[in-house]
């Protein structure tokens, strides 16, 4: 086998190894903490892939901003002394996660089929910054304004006066 | 790729993280000495000659010393967040081209241990996994102090990180490249801290906040924290934290010569070039480090919402105005950019006049009561 290969498989094995740690963890604390480990695993699997750029921003945003606020809400809500919950949404959970994990599948299936991926060098972030803001500058503006949106929303539902 | 380039970045690996331990050893003992003249104390000197050695005993105290596990700490967790902590601390002198090339018969090596095209966002990405080192330790100590600290440390690391991705973004724009050895390249004419004093000083402030240290040092605030998140931590996991420390101060150091002065150029004479790249490299480097301590020496600590005030409603502002203007600066000329500035100043300074201010709203005691 390959040395990429080889560096595939173990990459993918630790991502789902701490995904299924995240969801079967009973403590709050160990579930960010697994989520986070999954995520720096994608990273790694997007850097395997040439998707340098890709890679890096989602461990600064998903890792290095959102989980770390996770924590801090754990932090702050006091959840962090007894950190051990569970509730009984069991199964509308089960449901939302057949649900997504089908449409990811078939969006899988439908982009590349039996198609083979290689493992690539680096991909120019040049290019990619390019391609950002001509080609695809409308989705990309359109994007911003929906997180601006989500900002003003959590920031009018957080306030009540 | 034959096994002699797999053999050079081994060697070029064990060789820096060789370094850099002694290099730790040298910083801390600098601080302590630098810090003792500032304060007119002598400082170590016991150990060794001007007490040289003190930073290689206080390792092996700390090597030998009990380790001790709290009861109502977490088994996993617990063991693994200074790992967490010095791992990445590490991990991010990976991308900081210390010296141009060595060549070495038909062979081109860089001195850098890793040359990736995203390395700026490599050297930012590192620095956010070092929160969960810091947030983890408070967390999984399973008392108070260590928690308080956690929390104000990943709030105070996050708003700063924002600031200081800020700051490196105008630096992005002039170099053309998220390489940090394209960075250094690209000044080659001029060094980019005489165009970008604003982004440098956001970037330095930051820089101090990041590594937690004074006068940014409140998650381990002795008066009020005992010793913050690492208070329940005691021989060889508290060294990792204290290591992870002073190599966020020297990765931090580096990555400022990197950005704004130049990397490893400088004028030298025209023989074993490379060398001379490597002094110059180091030289500012220590130059930095130096700032670190006399900011220490000389500032006393912000208080809780002054550090936040200074974050958010300061440092990134002014970060966000910077880069429209370094962008205009950049691509138009500019005495067209001066005019148009002038003029937006001129006009924000006549809106602030004309538009009613707010009044700071004062409670009365009986509402204060009923809101609270």
């Amino acid at each position: 086998m390959a040395l990429p290969t080889i560096a595939f498989w173990i990459l993918a094995a630790f991502t789902a190894v701490s995904t299924l740690f995240t969801v079967l963890t009973r403590n709050v604390v160990h579930s960010a903490l697994g989520l986070a480990a999954s995520l720096i695993g994608a990273a790694a699997l997007f850097i395997l892939f040439g998707a340098q750029f890709v890679g890096l921003a989602q461990i600064l945003i998903y890792v290095g901003a959102v989980v770390i606020l996770f924590m801090f809400g754990i932090m702050l809500t006091g959840t962090a002394v007894r950190p051990v919950v569970d509730n009984d949404q069991r199964p509308a959970a089960a449901l939302v996660a057949l649900a997504v994990f089908l449409v990811l599948a078939a969006g899988i299936v439908s982009s590349f089929g039996t198609k083979k991926v290689r493992f690539q060098v680096a991909f120019p972030t040049v290019q990619l910054g390019h391609q950002l803001f001509t080609t695809w500058v409308l989705p990309f503006e359109a994007v911003s304004i929906l997180l601006l949106a989500a900002l003003v929303g959590a920031i009018v539902l957080a306030r009540r006066d | 790729m034959d096994w002699l380039d797999v053999v050079i970045i081994l060697v070029k690996v064990v060789v820096c993280f060789l370094l850099l331990n002694l290099l730790l050893a040298v910083v801390v003992w600098a601080e302590r000495k630098v810090i003792a003249d500032m304060q007119s104390r002598i400082g170590p000197n016991r150990a060794g000659p001007y007490g040289l050695l003190q930073s290689i005993a206080d390792g092996l105290k700390l090597f030998t010393k009990e380790d001790i596990f709290p009861l109502s700490a977490d088994r996993i967790v617990y063991p693994i967040a200074p790992i967490i902590s010095a791992v990445p601390a590490f991990l991010a002198f990976t991308v900081v081209p210390f010296g141009n090339m060595l060549s070495i018969g038909h062979r081109h090596i860089t001195l850098q241990i890793a040359d990736i095209n995203v390395g700026l966002l490599f050297f930012l990405a590192m620095g956010s996994i070092a929160v969960y080192g810091v947030a983890l330790a408070g967390w999984s100590s399973g008392s108070k102090y260590p928690l308080i600290g956690a929390v104000r440390s990943s709030a105070q690391m996050i708003s700063y990180e924002i600031a200081m991705g800020l700051s490196v973004i105008p630096v992005v724009l002039y170099a053309g490249t998220l390489s940090t050895r394209g960075i250094v390249l690209a000044q080659q004419h001029m060094w980019f801290i005489g165009a970008q004093i604003p982004s440098f000083l956001i970037y330095l402030i930051a820089g101090v906040a990041e590594c937690n240290r004074a006068p940014f040092d409140l998650p381990e605030a002795e008066t009020e924290l005992v010793a913050g998140f690492h208070t329940e931590y005691s021989g060889i996991k508290f060294m990792l934290f204290f290591m992870a420390e002073y190599m966020h101060i020297v990765t931090i150091s580096a990555i400022a010569v990197t950005l704004f002065f130049g990397g490893w150029m400088g004028p030298h004479p025209n023989f074993l070039v490379p060398l001379w790249g490597v002094l110059w490299f180091l030289g500012k480097t220590a130059a930095f480090v130096f700032l670190f301590y006399w900011v220490r020496a000389s500032f006393p600590r912000l208080r809780y919402d002054q550090l936040m005030n200074v974050g958010w409603k300061f440092l990134i502002p002014i970060g966000m105005a910077w880069i429209p203007i370094s962008a205009a600066v950049h691509i138009f000329d500019i005495r067209r950019v001066v005019l148009v500035g002038a003029g937006v100043i001129v006009g924000i300074i006549v809106l602030s006049l004309v538009l009613p201010t707010k009044k700071p709203e004062v409670l009365t005691e009986e509402e204060a009561k009923t809101t609270a």
